[in-house]
């Protein structure tokens, strides 16, 4: 491009970075980022806390007891959630891992590897309230729906990438077979979901399906997301500290870190 | 023709080397000292490019080898500790199929040719298994007699031969050098090639 | 590099391998014994009873191939692993991903072939049709390349690594389940009159899928397991 557009497009990302008055490249740096993430820490605890608080009174004391379910289905307010998020965070743990194969920074693979273990907390809730959500309605703990089946599949995939990350020594292999194995699963993890919903439409002639939840009241969705942004709330606060640790373990040999432990003491 | 400057070596926790800088000529014979876990093997395997170096840049006639990609391994040959023999080939075979993995055409005529060279005459159709470690080492020399690549890069060539052996290196070596080829290795022996300017680099710990 | 130099290297890392598990029968064999033994179990843990057999029979015979794939998978790399020729192999100026495609092709061949050809045996036990039989020898033609294929990213992503074979299996099974589904699926369908068509159609996609992108895959995760 010619030497007049390329300086306007560099003063249009210096722009925008300096929107937020903040270099983000700077916070690329795990030591920098420490600092910042301590900061952020309060902040998204404390509304993780207010909004599970409302989410928990909406769904539990002010959504309608439902006609055909009685108080039991009051358990979809944590399953439902539980199960976007441990969706959600399998897709941002793939982009952070895939940041860190392409751009080679290590803050991104550090990410998504803080990222893992709550993804698969919440899949593995939302396979514990699915199942309790099972017993009152259909008589069984698991009937082999299609959502539920992917969900599992899902924790799966969790469990190999953090068997795959614990089992290599070098951390920088780690990361990047991580990489590799996180956007593998992410590509399938579509094609996972639309077998799993062949099959068992397939076997099972009446859909007796988790997902065919009654016509939601207006009230039940808005509880149902007051929860799940209490759940990311919380999820960006947990993978903080985890990521903090990450680094403190990662650069354990640096000067920095010696530094603090200095005075900490 | 290879350029190297500012590489640095992070294994793990440690930082192994750093700032290392050197240029070949055409000719040229680097030899690469240190004690045993300064680096050696590290550095060997990031000069062919398989092993991403945490700083610094390597430049194969002008060209960073990075951005070179698979071209750069046609003018490269690799030794590493492992011979890289199959036990289930034979000596023939294994000669035959990496020069054609490698996309070079060799003739069994020639094949027989280097491995009798190496001293391996009338062991060619024996499977490996059967052969000992110094005649294995062999075999993976011989390699670089039907190569045709212009920088050798050798870890520790020298293991298992027997002082013949070694002579014939250095005759081979030689030969390579008055070419126009480059020799980069690692070796706990002394070596002399005759007439040639050795570099040497020393790895610290 | 021309085409004809490409389909060159292609037969010479298929004909190597070959060689190599030819040289080395007892490999080979053993996971098709474990696959036949694996398929008799279930009889002895359900009972003889014809039409229960039946009905797990596709089933049945599926699962103990996707096992057996992963088996066999531990023998993909680690022996040029061991000898160091693996190293060479990233060394060469060919695309990684062609000599990749060799080997699992000729891995395929060796392992996956004669589960196909086990098929008609194993649906005797089960008391199959033999159009039954005939459509699951279809889907294991179909599946077991992509088995192969996908598995082989597993195995070189776990290169070297200390428990090796079950670490691999939890990383490729849960991605093997697709096949598995529209695999036995299809004879499922064929059985109850509804046709295999679209799980076959399915099945091709999926192998032409995995042809396409798995060899990528793999040659980075060997670049990355070998640094």
């Amino acid at each position: 491009m010619g030497h007049g557009r390329r300086i306007a497009y560099f003063d249009g990302i210096r722009w925008v970075t300096g929107l937020g008055n903040i270099n983000w490249f700077k916070y690329a740096s795990p030591v920098t980022f420490y600092g910042l993430a301590g900061r952020m820490i309060p902040w998204f605890s404390a509304a993780a806390a207010v909004l599970a608080v409302a989410g928990i009174y909406i769904g539990f004391f002010v959504a309608p007891t439902d006609f055909q379910q009685g108080e039991a289905y009051r358990i979809i307010f944590i399953h439902v959630p539980a199960s976007w998020m441990s969706m959600f965070i399998y897709v941002v743990m793939a982009v952070w891992a895939g940041f860190g194969l392409v751009l080679n920074t290590r803050l991104s693979s550090m990410m998504a590897s803080a990222l893992a273990p709550t993804g698969a907390m919440f899949a593995f809730i939302a396979l514990w309230t699915g199942a309790l959500w099972g017993r009152p309605m259909w008589g069984a703990y698991w009937v082999w729906d299609a959502r539920l089946t992917s969900e599992l599949i899902l924790l799966f995939l969790y469990i190999g990438f953090m068997a795959l990350q614990a089992a290599i020594d070098d951390p920088r292999r780690a990361d990047r077979a991580g990489a590799v194995i996180a956007l593998v699963g992410v590509v399938n993890v579509p094609i996972i979901y639309f077998s799993v919903l062949w099959w068992n439409t397939l076997h099972q002639g009446s859909s007796i399906s988790v997902t065919k939840a009654p016509a939601m009241a207006h009230i039940m969705l808005t509880g149902m997301l007051v929860m799940a942004i209490a759940a990311w709330m919380y999820t960006i606060a947990v993978v903080l500290v985890r990521v903090r640790c990450i680094i403190l373990e990662r650069e354990r040999h640096s000067a920095w870190v010696a530094d603090l432990v200095k005075e900490a003491k | 023709m290879l350029d190297v400057s500012g590489l640095e070596c992070v294994r793990g926790d440690r930082r192994l080397f750093k700032d290392i800088c050197f240029s070949l000529r055409p000719g040229a014979l680097l030899q690469v000292h240190g004690p045993n876990g300064s680096g050696k093997t590290s550095l060997l395997r990031m000069l062919c490019g398989l092993v991403a170096p945490a700083h610094g840049d390597i430049q194969w006639q002008g060209s960073s080898i990075r951005a070179m990609g698979e071209e750069y391994f046609r003018a490269v040959t690799y030794l590493g500790h492992l011979p890289a023999v199959k036990d289930d080939l034979s000596a023939l075979e294994n000669l035959l199929i990496s020069a054609e993995l490698s996309g070079i055409q060799l003739s069994e005529e020639k094949a027989i040719v280097a491995l009798r060279r190496m001293g391996l005459g009338g062991r060619e159709m024996l499977p490996a298994k059967v052969l000992s470690q110094g005649q294995r080492r062999r075999v993976a020399l011989a390699r670089l007699l039907v190569a045709g690549t212009t920088l050798w890069i050798l870890d520790e060539p020298l293991t298992a031969l027997d002082s013949a052996a070694v002579q014939l290196m250095q005759t081979i070596m030689e030969e390579h050098l008055r070419k126009g080829g480059m020799v980069i290795l690692t070796t706990h022996q002394e070596l002399s090639v005759p007439g040639v300017t050795t570099q040497r680099l020393e790895l610290a710990p | 590099m021309s085409d004809a130099g490409m389909f060159a290297i292609l037969r010479c890392a298929i004909r190597r391998d070959l060689v190599l598990a030819m040289r080395r029968r007892a490999d080979v064999l053993t996971t098709l014994f474990f696959f036949v033994i694996v398929v008799s179990l279930f009889p002895l843990g359900v009972g003889p009873e014809v039409n229960l057999l039946r009905s797990m029979g596709p089933g049945v015979v599926w699962v103990a191939a996707l096992l057996a794939s992963m088996l066999s998978l531990g023998r993909l790399f680690s022996g040029d692993h061991r000898d160091g020729t693996l190293e060479q192999m990233l060394l060469t100026p060919q695309p990684l991903p062609l000599l990749v495609f060799g080997k699992v092709v000729a891995h395929w061949l060796s392992s996956g072939v004669p589960l196909v050809f086990m098929a008609p045996v194993l649906g005797m036990q089960f008391g199959l049709s033999q159009d039954a039989v005939l459509v699951l020898m279809a889907t294991l033609l179909l599946g077991t390349p992509v088995l192969s294929m996908i598995g082989a990213i597993g195995a070189a992503l776990t290169l070297g690594l200390r428990g090796g074979g079950v670490l691999v299996s939890l990383l490729v099974l849960p991605l093997y389940i697709p096949v598995l589904i529209f695999g036995a699926g299809a004879v499922e369908a064929s059985a109850s009159g509804l046709g295999a068509q679209a799980h076959m159609s399915l099945l091709g996609a999926f192998l032409v899928a995995s042809l396409l992108l798995a060899p990528w895959a793999t040659a980075a995760a060997l670049r990355i397991s070998m640094e």
